[in-house]
């Protein structure tokens, strides 16, 4: 019976990952690589924050990615005048309505929004920003294989070149780009690195504290069973 | 008996360690929940401070900012008004500024960096009212014929002197508190910062 | 045991101490109320695994409690736009695990805490289904319990709307339209409860009151009175033979000890192993793989745009799964109705154990194949139940299984359990009960 149970409660676990309809690529884990996490903040407000706000995160925390504030204040910060400023967009939102037709949202929350069955959401972002396509039906020239009929444009295509499908439906790079194939993944790991982080800044010490947490439950369980077994001793 | 004291004394030993780490654990389990009072980097941002421009303040007007959600005045103080200030040291609660209601900076017979601009938060020391104006000498704004020209708190009638000294007397027991301030040009002020001593 | 409340009042020995503890307790039962409940309640000796849910239920309530006023603190239930065009409901929640110090903390323990509860109860209840412990004389400690678990889930529903996201608002959105199949009053009802035409503001504010005062404050009515009762007639134990039957000189049963120390001390140990569980979650997975925090509800709550697929937290599984199970009209009425009426019954049909079961021992220790092999079943289709209630109704098993007609099939069975126990709890083979517990 017991045996059962445990199959039964991987049962969901199994059957998900046989449901996966979606093949996403594995988004690089750069979370400890501050460097990284940088190049990524920087493609972030030069790409990203123009139609996108990240307006739960202020500008002070990007100094937790080891730069200073002089640093955020002269190289990211171009949508505000105090550093603890959000991370908005220029535009109003109901303004954005009616340039866009649907304001963008918000990316805060974005790499913890687009997790599911079939992976991160990283992993969800990674192989989103690789897969736009050149699509003249589309009214922004753009479609994507991942996010069928996508209304934001691939605003990094400078940098990636132009894809498009071929024969197979798989996508194909016809028009290269100021970066090679291999830049461009990185560059791209580089910014969804960010947007995780960005996801929950807290991430990384809330890790620590968990350790730190465990070893005093550790230490109090020892002393906690030793008790327990001293009091039980005379019950027989 | 012996024998039952063995077992007790190792039980004593037992809960008082137990307790003393499980102590220890509920103490830190307090300090996220009782930080979590603190002020929030909401707080902070609101609360940073606030650069003014007072290039287009006229002698003799004051302007009101807001920092940490408290009214900062910016007096520019005539001559007129700067000779009042020694005539009333009599009257005044704390002349020289003994109290520790401004930096170190401001502690001097007009309170501020550069005599002719005041700063001040508009908050009397009394109960926390938003004293008003009164800067025509004489009794032209309802005050005594021997005004010189001040602050009246309007909650319980505390005065307060171009350097926001208040009178003696009066409810309120201190003078303004002065901001920590610093200039970052002629024509610019930055509230709530200082260069220690600057 | 039965609380003795005949306690001698607290004797100063002449301290000033002392003379301030008689004072009191000459004026307020402390001396009785520690001595009936704690020092002298008598519990069985063989108390296994399964009797730690009871006193962890009780700590995660206490978690609950304190988390949930700090966050009140800071959260607003405003269900406006705010400058970004971000509801303030949900930019508080974010607010709350940014800005705040140490606020992510607070809010994980508080969403892990949801799910915690869950779990513990429902091991709790597993435990008296195991050993009869809602038998003669415990059955208004099991209808404690049952109403207990019904307030839970009507308190983990509206919280589960606070948060104001994409699955706070469709979830709320499809229960409360639940109401509306009740014939004749249907509509207006659900109406009012939601007091607007769609789920908005101003249930946002009337599921925020009820979460964080009406319904804590019944479901601590409600503990005092299932533990009251249980203290009254004293704990069952997995062998379910009454400790009371056999005393020695003093009084006391010979197979009892005092809950203090000897649970007491026990059961720190187990709180401190549930805390090292709790921990994990909290600091290392507090998404619980999108089972305790779901992954569409990092998304703003938008009135316009339904997710692909809505499913209920983890915990309404299976009661969701009776809900969809039924597909047909009856006696004129929608099929909608049924399934409403499905849910609620089998949450209700709990409360009703004490009387459908007729065996003569309460233990599974000493009961027969049929009851093991039915518990067994029912078991597995709880949680194939469970399951399902996860998955979008199209889900095939392996691809080819439709699961529709097996929800079907073990809805019967979670009912046809219950329906037929007075049945086959009589006819089951029983070994004769021990006279005293067993180690």
């Amino acid at each position: 019976m017991k045996k059962l149970l445990t199959a039964l409660l991987f049962a969901p676990a199994v059957a998900l990952a046989a449901g996966a309809a979606v093949h996403l690529d594995k988004a690089p884990d750069v979370q400890n690589d501050q460097a990284a996490l940088q190049s990524g903040a920087r493609t972030f407000v030069n790409y990203c924050l123009n139609c996108h706000g990240a307006s739960f995160v202020r500008y002070n925390r990007l100094t937790e990615l080891g730069l200073t504030e002089q640093q955020v204040k002269e190289n990211l910060m171009f949508t505000a005048d105090k550093i603890g400023e959000a991370m908005r967009v220029a535009a109003r939102p109901e303004e954005q309505k009616v340039w866009l037709g649907a304001a963008p949202p918000d990316l805060s929350l974005v790499a913890r929004a687009r997790a599911s069955a079939d992976g991160s959401g990283a992993d969800w972002l990674y192989t989103y920003l690789r897969s736009f396509y050149v699509d003249d039906k589309r009214p922004t020239g753009w479609n994507n294989t991942l996010f069928a009929n996508v209304g934001m444009p691939h605003v990094l295509w400078q940098l990636q070149g132009q894809q498009v499908l071929n024969k197979e439906h798989k996508l194909e790079l016809a028009v290269p780009g100021t970066l090679s194939p291999a830049e461009y993944d990185k560059v791209v790991g580089d910014l969804v690195g960010f947007m995780v982080w960005l996801a929950e800044p807290d991430a990384g010490f809330r890790k620590r504290v968990g350790l730190g947490v465990l070893a005093f439950l550790v230490v109090l369980f020892g002393f906690a069973y030793a008790m327990k077994k001293q009091f039980w001793k005379d019950i027989k | 008996m012996s024998n039952e004291c063995k077992v007790d004394c190792g039980r004593r030993r037992l809960v008082v360690a137990t307790a003393a780490v499980g102590g220890v654990g509920a103490i830190a389990a307090l300090v996220p929940f009782l930080s979590s009072m603190l002020p929030s980097e909401r707080a902070k941002a609101a609360g940073a401070p606030v650069e003014v421009e007072i290039g287009t303040l006229e002698p003799g007007q004051m302007m009101t900012v807001e920092w940490r959600g408290k009214p900062v005045w910016i007096i520019s103080r005539t001559p007129q008004m700067l000779e009042t200030l020694p005539k009333l040291n009599d009257s005044m609660a704390d002349p020289k500024s003994e109290k520790n209601m401004q930096p170190d900076y401001c502690r001097n017979e007009v309170r501020s960096i550069k005599p002719e601009i005041m700063v001040a938060v508009g908050i009397c020391t009394h109960l926390g009212c938003s004293p008003s104006a009164k800067f025509k000498p004489g009794a032209d704004e309802g005050m005594d014929s021997n005004w010189l020209g001040g602050f009246l708190c309007p909650c319980h009638g505390s005065t307060f002197d171009f350097a926001g000294r208040v009178f003696k007397n009066k409810p309120a027991p201190d003078n303004l508190e002065v901001p920590p301030h610093m200039y970052l040009s002629d024509k610019r002020i930055l509230i709530g910062e200082d260069k220690k001593g600057a | 045991m039965a609380a003795n409340t005949n306690f001698e009042k607290y004797k100063s020995d002449g301290s000033l101490q002392g003379n301030l503890l008689e004072w009191f307790d000459a004026r307020f039962p402390a001396t009785s109320m520690w001595r009936g409940h704690l020092s002298e309640y008598y519990a069985p000796k063989n108390f296994n695994f399964w009797y730690f849910f009871g006193s962890l239920a009780m700590l995660v309530l206490v978690i609950q409690i304190l988390t949930g006023i700090f966050l009140v603190m800071h959260y607003k239930p405003d269900a406006s736009l705010n400058a970004n065009g971000i509801p303030v409901a949900f930019a508080s929640v974010e607010y709350i695990m940014r800005d705040v110090p140490w606020g992510w903390l607070i809010r994980y323990m508080h969403s892990t805490g949801a799910s915690a509860f869950f779990v513990v109860v429902y091991l709790h209840m597993f435990r008296g289904m195991l050993y009869g412990s809602y038998r003669q004389p415990r059955e208004l400690v099991w209808i404690f319990g049952t109403l207990i678990f019904l307030c839970l889930m009507a308190e983990a529903f509206m919280g589960y709307l606070l948060p104001w996201g994409q699955m706070s608002f469709w979830g709320a959105q499809v229960i409360v339209n639940l109401f509306s199949a009740i014939p004749l009053i249907g509509e207006p009802l659900s109406i009012w409860i939601r007091g607007d035409f769609v789920v908005g503001d101003a249930t946002l504010n009337r599921f925020f009151a009820f979460h964080v005062i009406a319904v804590p404050l019944v479901l601590l009515g409600l503990v005092a009175a299932h533990i009251l009762a249980l203290h009254e007639v004293g704990s069952n134990n997995p062998d379910g033979v009454e400790i009371k039957k056999r005393k020695d000189v003093h009084g006391n049963p010979l197979d009892g000890i005092p809950f203090h120390p000897y649970y007491s001390v026990k059961d720190i140990v187990g709180v401190v192993v549930f805390l090292m569980v709790f921990s994990i979650i909290v600091f290392f997975a507090p998404e619980g793989g999108g089972y305790f925090l779901e992954y569409n509800n990092f998304l703003p709550a938008d009135p316009l745009k339904t997710p692909l697929h809505i499913a209920p937290v983890w915990y309404f599984t299976p009661y969701y799964s009776l809900l969809r199970a039924m597909v047909w009209p009856l006696f004129g009425i929608d099929a909608k109705f049924w399934g409403v009426v499905a849910m609620g019954a089998g949450v209700v049909i709990l409360a009703f154990l004490p009387w459908l079961d007729r065996s003569p021992v309460k233990s599974i220790r000493y009961r027969g194949p049929i009851f093991k092999t039915l518990l067994t079943l029912f078991v597995i289709s709880f949680f194939l139940l469970g399951f399902l209630g996860t998955q979008p109704p199209s889900y095939a098993f392996f691809g080819v299984i439709p699961s529709a007609p097996v929800a079907q099939v073990l809805s019967a069975y979670y009912f046809l359990y219950f329906l037929t126990m007075p049945w086959w709890s009589r006819i089951d083979k029983y070994k004769p009960e021990p006279d005293r517990v067993t180690m």
